[in-house]
């Protein structure tokens, strides 16, 4: 239903925890709208950049559009800090292992649908390393997650001399477990992933008959909706919005 | 982790952060997106010293060509030194 200027807003979007099915609680930031629902969910996966000001804002902003929508802190174990001092002790680290985010997602997914409120449905999306991460928990769970959304996910086509003790393996080789729908927002101009890796995972998806839509955006490069950075493209970036809001209405809806 | 090219080693020195000077024990020179810096990617170094889940940084972004004649000065800097007999 579209928004009309005689109705009731309301959100409440604080800091909590969340238990990770690895059995600890991280910190995660939700944002969801007041009011009996029932109301969808969303879970966001914060990018390297780290648990940062875009990722707070994205969250309530799902809200706003009436979602319970939880960012948890993929980083919470690493230390506490401002976001990009930790982002960056983190990246000393070799970054947070993928089991551990497949585990404090798949948490997270489990809260929401505990919530009096929630419709029962859950979504996940991500941007840069967050959009690799949601490919990869999409693929490695099962009744988890309703719809996943990878914005510009780097290494989702991760060569062999770039798998770690933390990325074992690449989330394309996964492509066969892909547990929902998927929509994918890329941009022409990015280098990671570049052009032809996109087309290297919609030939897997393909391959594999799963139920996708992969947009590729000209005149965009990487993290194209970071309207705080450079490559921010206003006109892509809407479109991008637009599809994301069509995507999760249908299949995470009431 | 985006590009996963992110270079550590253990140091020995000193500097100098919003609360004044600490030891600098450890750095990480990564080539990824920067925090700050306008740049896609950028040359990342993070001088750091951490303790007991504490972090303090200095941290500079780097774009490819000033990477580069960094590179040059260190070697340029330690060159004359080793000459002059002072390492």
């Amino acid at each position: 239903m579209p928004y009309t200027t005689d109705q009731y807003e309301g959100m409440i979007a604080e800091t909590i925890t969340v238990q990770s099915e690895q059995g600890d609680r991280i910190h995660a930031y939700i944002a969801r709208p007041l009011g009996p629902g029932p109301f969808p969910g969303v879970v966001l996966v914060n990018h390297l950049p780290g648990w940062d000001e875009f990722y707070k804002e994205t969250t309530r902003r799902f809200a706003h559009h009436g979602y319970i929508a939880i960012c948890p802190d993929i980083y919470c174990r690493v230390g506490h800090g401002t976001p990009d001092d930790v982002a960056a002790q983190a990246r000393s680290q070799g970054g947070v292992s993928d089991d551990q985010v497949v585990a404090d997602m798949s948490g997270t997914a489990g809260f929401i649908r505990s919530l009096p409120n929630s419709n029962n449905k859950v979504g996940i999306i991500g941007t840069c390393s967050g959009g690799r991460h949601t490919y990869l928990v999409a693929c490695r769970t099962s009744g988890v997650f309703d719809a996943a959304v990878d914005c510009w996910g780097g290494n989702v086509v991760q060569d062999a001399e770039k798998l770690t003790p933390a990325q074992p393996v690449s989330p394309l080789d996964y492509t066969k477990d892909l547990d929902c729908p998927l929509l994918g927002i890329f941009g022409e101009e990015d280098q990671s992933p570049p052009p032809e890796q996109v087309a290297m995972h919609e030939e897997q998806l393909k391959l594999h008959n799963k139920d996708y839509q992969f947009h590729m955006y000209p005149g965009a490069g990487h993290g194209f909706f970071y309207y705080d950075r450079p490559p921010y493209r206003q006109e892509q970036a809407m479109d991008g919005w637009g599809k994301i809001w069509e995507f999760f209405g249908k299949l995470l809806g009431n | 982790m985006c590009t996963n090219i992110a270079e550590n080693a253990y140091i020995n020195g000193w500097g100098k952060g919003v609360d004044g000077w600490f030891n600098v024990s450890q750095v990480c020179v990564s080539f990824d997106h920067p925090a700050y810096a306008p740049f896609e990617h950028a040359v990342n170094i993070d001088f750091m010293n951490i303790q007991n889940g504490n972090m303090k940084r200095v941290a500079v972004e780097l774009d490819t060509e000033s990477a580069k004649e960094l590179i040059g000065l260190l070697e340029s800097a330690l060159a004359k030194g080793k000459a002059q007999k002072l390492t």
